[in-house]
């Protein structure tokens, strides 16, 4: 009797300590959302009782939600910029992976390799037809996404590094999905999207003859190529400290690849 | 009669007819429009729809696979949170309106009644993503509460808020004077006389404005774009981020093609619409078999 | 009876409060969202960020123009698509409809109102979008003012059409009497008599759909295209300009807030403070004709 007793109060205890102690929250980057979210997923299955809230709002605000402590972690896909470090002094950058940035086309684009500088004249809108490029004589019709993202800011600087600026003709949208989609179903369309988010509905065109391909990327023959970080606001928590281990394991580090992005540490 | 003016009145006639015409073929196009509409949702969506639909929850990722589980469940916790802020509030200002400043001579009184109906009058017409706006600045950030069901709940119910202030007047005005009278010439104070007549005879009225502020937070998107997250797991608390069946239809379309689940969700939507509509309907034709019996 | 009082006086504050609890929300609203803008208005000026015709934030660059332009010409187009077949309505409902026709299209017509304009904007995207793109037209993609005029016309026909509808309803019996007891035919006296009465009502419902129209967000940011650039006919006629691709006030804060920071943010905040302005004044418009409607109907 006193024996069961007992047993019952522990087994409240251990849940509700189990429960209470270890919510993660992370914010930030949607391109390292749908990352996030299966590394999170994974971690919760080896470590129960964990669990991870992974909301999106986009690099600047992953940097500005870490460093102000609205979330535990905050994702960015671009590098931190200088001012942002000088807000936030004690923001620690982890690189859990790097990502390469994809040019696609729909499939009714017949081309399929563009050097870097065409690719930077057709976002600027210097060049405006397909044919310019080697394909049908077919307006083009820029996707982009919005000021303020991260893949953009990423895309804006290794691509366009002149100060060119993106066409404002440019069709606009909020999310690396959605590029996707605005691509996959209007007709003679170009738009840049992380690697992760390709699927078999766009297709990805190769730069300077090196095809859009993680092992290219890894060899540094593709030349698109940013860090994906996760910030905390100084050391952190040993709960926030498990799961990036995890995430930098040959485990998390195998899910990073087979999501699509290139891995920065050893794979199982 | 002389055959001219037998004419004019043809012409006048036809006239008529032509406007007439125009008339229903208006009528006509706005119910084709919604049947287009609707059809075209449902008839797409419907394949989709089983029961697995309703009891699995979205795989996340690009996959747009998976259910609507845990959307249904975000949706019903958010209408839940925001009616438990909105209501008392909405109906109280109601009571305010009509008990109290509506009956009242002294100038400080019908100040306060003008300032507070200018006020859910202005309200009613601010447009959603101001709200939104709102709600991320001031809950999302400024008080920390974050992406979450707590933001969210709050800034929908600003937005709901005249929709109940102004049913809960109608409903309270539609309670006749002589139950007033007869409880307060029976010695009940003005709050006994609201607590225990004219509150339980506006029931009707008051749930209409419930249910309406429920079918606008189903159908709501912009504030909680901007307030909610959109994490597709099942909330856990007040605090957690969540997606709305609503945000999930924008989600689905927008980043995952998975247009048919968009529809189907959309579907569940328009149903759930439906049905607020008809209850809706169905109050208010009690309400008005009531006064007049 | 010390204790009854009590409890009278406490509720009477409480509700009080709860009365006055709209007007605070409008008044932090305001002032939430005016002292977020400040910076905005301060480091680029009023007069800049409204006459600016660049919005370019990496650059520093915060003109509104081409929203404004966007949200103007996606609402004109709205209203000249919807407001013919929502007066229509209006008429039909309250003066002509036999009486099991309108038990059909009334509670059509609140369904139109409800369905949620996440569902409008699917529709636009999956059907309109494309079936726009049909158009041979250089530079159409389909995205654009006329597909989100298409989509706005729909949804703002339910308010133009039910505010109408009690505005003519409202309009005395006596008056109908008086027409046709003067030999009028129906039409007639709604043209003559009916309308003229109904007049500023009608108006108030117009302005009340130019205001849902301003104030739609996610429906516009599916299928308008969200190009900052001041909508053009591209070299064609200058119906051409409503194939051009445009963003509204609403979708430059829906689409770039969340990744906003700093004075990117704050202009942003700006843009909710003119689309807070300009409903206000679309709004009080609305409220005055309402009024005068209302004071004509009792005199």
């Amino acid at each position: 009797m006193n024996s069961s007793v007992m047993y019952a109060a522990a087994v409240i205890l251990s849940t509700c300590g189990a429960v209470s102690a270890e919510g993660i929250t992370v914010a930030g980057s949607t391109t390292v959302q749908p990352l996030a979210e299966k590394l999170a997923l994974a971690y919760e299955t080896v470590a129960p009782g964990v669990t991870v809230e992974i909301s999106g709002g986009g690099s600047s605000v992953g940097v500005t939600s870490a460093g102000n402590g609205s979330a535990d972690i905050g994702t960015c896909s671009r590098e931190v910029t200088q001012a942002e470090f000088e807000r936030f002094p004690d923001l620690e950058a982890l690189c859990i992976a790097r990502d390469g940035i994809a040019i696609i086309v729909g499939p009714d684009v017949p081309v399929t390799n563009l050097s870097k500088s065409q690719v930077r004249d057709i976002f600027a809108g210097d060049i405006t037809d397909w044919s310019e490029v080697g394909g049908p004589s077919e307006p083009i019709l820029l996707v982009s996404r919005e000021e303020g993202s991260g893949t953009r800011a990423a895309f804006e600087n290794i691509v366009l590094a002149d100060a060119a600026l993106i066409s404002g003709a440019a069709v606009l949208q909020p999310s690396n999905g959605a590029i996707v989609t605005t691509v996959a179903t209007t007709p003679y369309s170009i738009g840049y999207v992380s690697f992760g988010y390709l699927d078999g509905s766009v297709t990805a065109l190769s730069i300077n003859g090196v095809a859009a391909t993680v092992e290219n990327a890894l060899a540094a023959r593709y030349p698109i190529v940013r860090p994906l970080l996760m910030l905390t606001d100084g050391e952190p928590s040993p709960a926030v400290r498990g799961w990036l281990d995890f995430i930098m394991s040959p485990a998390g580090q195998s899910i990073v690849e087979s999501e699509g992005y290139l891995s920065v540490g050893p794979v199982e | 009669m002389k055959p001219s003016r037998n004419g004019r009145v043809t012409a006048r006639k036809a006239w008529q007819g032509c406007a007439f015409a125009l008339f229903w073929l208006s009528g006509i196009a706005a119910m084709a429009v919604m049947l287009a509409v609707v059809g075209y949702v449902v008839v797409r969506g419907a394949p989709e729809l089983s029961l697995s639909f309703f009891t699995t929850s979205p795989r996340g990722g690009l996959s747009g696979d998976g259910g609507i589980a845990s959307t249904i469940v975000a949706t019903a916790y958010l209408v839940v949170m925001t009616m438990a802020f909105a209501a008392p509030l909405g109906i109280g200002a109601g009571i305010y309106l009509v008990e109290y400043a509506g009956n009242s001579r002294n100038r400080i009184a019908t100040t306060f009644l003008k300032l507070s109906r200018f006020g859910s009058e202005t309200l009613a017409g601010v447009p959603s993503i101001i709200f939104g706006l709102f709600g991320y600045a001031l809950f999302v950030t400024a008080m920390h509460f974050g992406f979450s069901l707590l933001s969210a709940s709050l800034a929908g119910a600003c937005l709901i808020l005249p929709v109940v202030v102004r049913t809960a007047e109608e409903a309270l005005k539609a309670v006749p004077e002589g139950y007033r009278e007869a409880s307060l010439s029976l010695g009940a104070t003005r709050w006994e006389t609201i607590r225990k007549v004219v509150l339980p005879s506006a029931l009707p009225g008051l749930t209409t404005g419930i249910i309406l502020g429920v079918g606008r937070i189903l159908s709501e998107t912009a504030v909680f774009y901007v307030t909610l997250g959109g994490s597709y797991r099942t909330p856990t608390s007040v605090l957690s981020s969540g997606r709305t069946m609503a945000l999930h239809v924008y989600y689905l379309a927008m980043e995952t093609r998975a247009f048919e689940k968009a529809m189907a969700t959309g579907a569940v939507l328009v149903i759930l619409i439906i049905i607020v509509n008809l209850a809706i309907n169905a109050v208010s034709r009690r309400l008005s078999a009531g006064s007049r019996s | 009876m010390t204790r009854k009082g009590a409890v009278e006086s406490a509720m009477r504050t409480v509700l009080l409060c709860a009365g006055l609890a709209s007007l605070l929300i409008v008044a932090m609203t305001g002032i939430f969202i005016l002292r977020e803008a400040m910076p905005a208005f301060r480091e680029v000026g009023v007069w800049r960020l409204l006459s600016g015709s660049e919005w370019r934030p990496g650059q520093e660059l915060y003109g509104l123009l081409p929203m404004i332009a966007g949200s103007g010409l996606v609402t004109l187009g709205a209203v000249c698509l919807g407001l013919p077949i929502a007066l229509g309505c209006g008429i039909f409902l309250a003066e002509t409809a036999p009486g099991w026709i309108r038990g059909v299209v009334k509670p059509s017509i609140e369904l139109l109102a409800g369905i949620p304009s996440v569902v409008y904007g699917l529709f636009g995207l999956v059907v309109l979008v494309p079936a726009v793109r049909g158009f041979d037209y250089p530079g159409n993609a389909g995205f654009g003012l006329l597909s989100a005029s298409i989509v706005l016309a729909v949804m703002i026909l339910p308010t133009i059409a039910s505010v109408s509808e009690v505005a003519i309803r409202s309009v005395p019996d006596e008056y109908r009497k008086g027409a046709l007891a003067l030999g009028s035919t129906r039409w007639e006296m709604i043209r003559t008599v009916v309308l003229p009465a109904a007049r500023s009502g009608i108006l108030s419902a117009v302005v009340l759909g130019l205001g849902r129209a301003v104030g739609e967000t996610i429906a516009m940011i599916m299928v308008i295209g969200n190009s900052v650039m001041m909508p053009s006919a591209m070299g064609g006629p200058l119906p051409g300009i409503f194939l051009s691709r445009a963003r509204t006030l609403t979708g430059n804060i829906a689409v770039e807030m969340s990744y906003a920071t700093g004075l990117h943010s704050s202009a942003l905040f700006a843009t909710g403070v003119v689309l807070f302005v300009l409903i206000m004044l679309v709004n009080s418009a609305a409220r005055a004709l309402m009024a005068r409607n209302a004071g004509g109907g009792r005199g």
